[in-house]
């Protein structure tokens, strides 16, 4: 790890003022990205901003019929919550899934739509669920605008993330097929009946979440199997490496919106 | 940056660059070596210690981020001289061969019998997702844990 300062601020504006006054700074939310990322030497931040100690970023609430949560929430907060698995049962369970206890113990919400890693989990739910992401600069970025490319999001460099909020949506359901030993997403779905409309966003699929329009329509048509059957998923924006070829996660797009359709009920 | 914290149970402090691994602070300054480190991607959870009561991996952690934390290693099990219900399981099931990655799937499995002190094998099995063994299989390292956890019923019955 190459050598940075170190600040931890303990409030929102402290932090927000830190990173505003130090563009090579970063962020550190849980940092089971980001720890692993500097131990490589693959990033040489100047200063670290350790958002940690910042107790206005965590915490789960109901707001509106629908769930707020901290961008410093821990993934294990979210997925032992009895408010969200009263509220979006969904959202807990997607978070039930991520990486491994140990990760689920520091990882944050926060810290992974930020990152937005083309195979992470929660970027399908915030953007099947059509969540707002709200940040230190009161903006309220709704997620069909914030994922915009692999790793990129809308957020400018010297914003932060403060807290998603997430409407309940009528019925809605994850499926993933994780890759065996890093537990990412090959293809992750996720589907939600909401008041919008239909809504099924594809995590690990593509260089970034996106949503599967074809699915969305035919799922609106009628809400069954024989649906997402007559959809063909177009492969030619969908990744090939060696975990996957395009047209195989092509098909998998349809198996894991299968089984979430069958798990929302 | 000086950093104090509470280790198995002592109040310790000690200076450590902003870059110092908790795992490094543990075992290099503190000389807690039973710790262990497999692997340098935050893959293995042989370095598996108690944050605040929950199981992190001590490697994807700075040392300056458990400033005023209570942390249990793995040599904080042991109460008294003598050995935790995990640890007498993983003796007397064989749960291990090598041993490097003992430490951490005890520290884990810890942390899995607090949360769920009756888990079914299979629970055990996708609770240690983050434990990698290279020698044993697993398969005698989900009998102690359940065994453990057996023992560990029994004492808690056994206290009421």
């Amino acid at each position: 790890m190459y050598a940075f300062d170190y600040h931890r601020p303990t409030s929102l504006a402290e932090a927000a003022q830190l990173l505003a006054g130090n563009p090579e700074a970063k962020l550190l939310a849980g940092g089971q990205t980001y720890i692993p990322t500097l131990k490589q030497r693959l990033a040489k931040p100047s200063a670290v901003i350790d958002l940690g100690r910042i107790a206005e970023l965590r915490g789960i609430t109901e707001e509106a019929g629908g769930l707020t949560i901290g961008a410093m929430t821990r993934h294990a907060e979210v997925a032992g919550s009895p408010l969200v698995k009263r509220v979006i049962p969904a959202l807990a369970a997607l978070a039930e899934g991520i990486g491994d206890p140990q990760v689920r113990n520091r990882g944050t919400l926060g810290g992974s739509i930020a990152n937005n890693d083309p195979a992470a989990d929660y970027p399908a739910a915030v953007l099947g669920l059509g969540a707002t992401v709200r940040t230190s600069k009161g903006r309220a970025i709704a997620a069909d605008d914030f994922f915009t490319g692999m790793f990129e999001t809308a957020l400018e460099p010297d914003e932060i993330v403060t807290a998603v909020h997430f409407p309940k949506p009528e019925k809605a359901a994850y499926a993933k097929f994780p890759n065996p030993a890093s537990r990412y997403a090959i293809v992750g779905v996720f589907l939600a009946k909401t008041a919008g409309g239909v809504r099924v966003a594809v995590t690990g699929a593509a260089p970034c979440v996106f949503r599967a329009t074809a699915l969305e329509q035919a799922l609106a048509q009628s809400w069954s199997a024989a649906s997402i059957d007559g959809v063909t998923i177009d492969a030619s924006n969908l990744n090939s490496d060696i975990h996957a070829q395009a047209d195989y996660r092509a098909h998998l797009i349809k198996v894991m919106a299968k089984r979430a359709l069958a798990a929302a009920g | 940056m000086r950093v104090s914290m509470t280790v198995n149970g002592k109040a310790v402090s000690g200076e450590v660059e902003p870059r110092t691994l908790l795992v490094e602070f543990l075992r290099n300054q503190l000389g807690l070596t039973g710790t262990h480190v497999g692997c340098d991607t935050s893959q293995c959870g042989c370095c598996v210690v108690h944050v605040d009561g929950v199981s992190v991996k001590s490697c994807t952690m700075l040392a300056v981020q458990a400033d005023g934390a209570s942390v249990t290693t793995i040599e904080g099990l042991a109460q008294g001289g003598k050995l935790h219900p995990l640890q007498q399981a993983f003796h007397e099931h064989h749960g291990l061969q090598c041993g490097f990655c003992t430490p951490g799937m005890i520290m884990s499995a810890a942390d899995l019998l607090q949360r769920n002190p009756d888990p079914t094998e299979h629970e055990v099995r996708e609770w240690l997702e983050g434990n990698l063994c290279r020698c044993t299989g697993y398969h005698n390292i989900v009998k102690a844990i359940l065994a453990a956890a057996q023992t560990m019923r029994g004492m808690a019955k056994a206290a009421e």
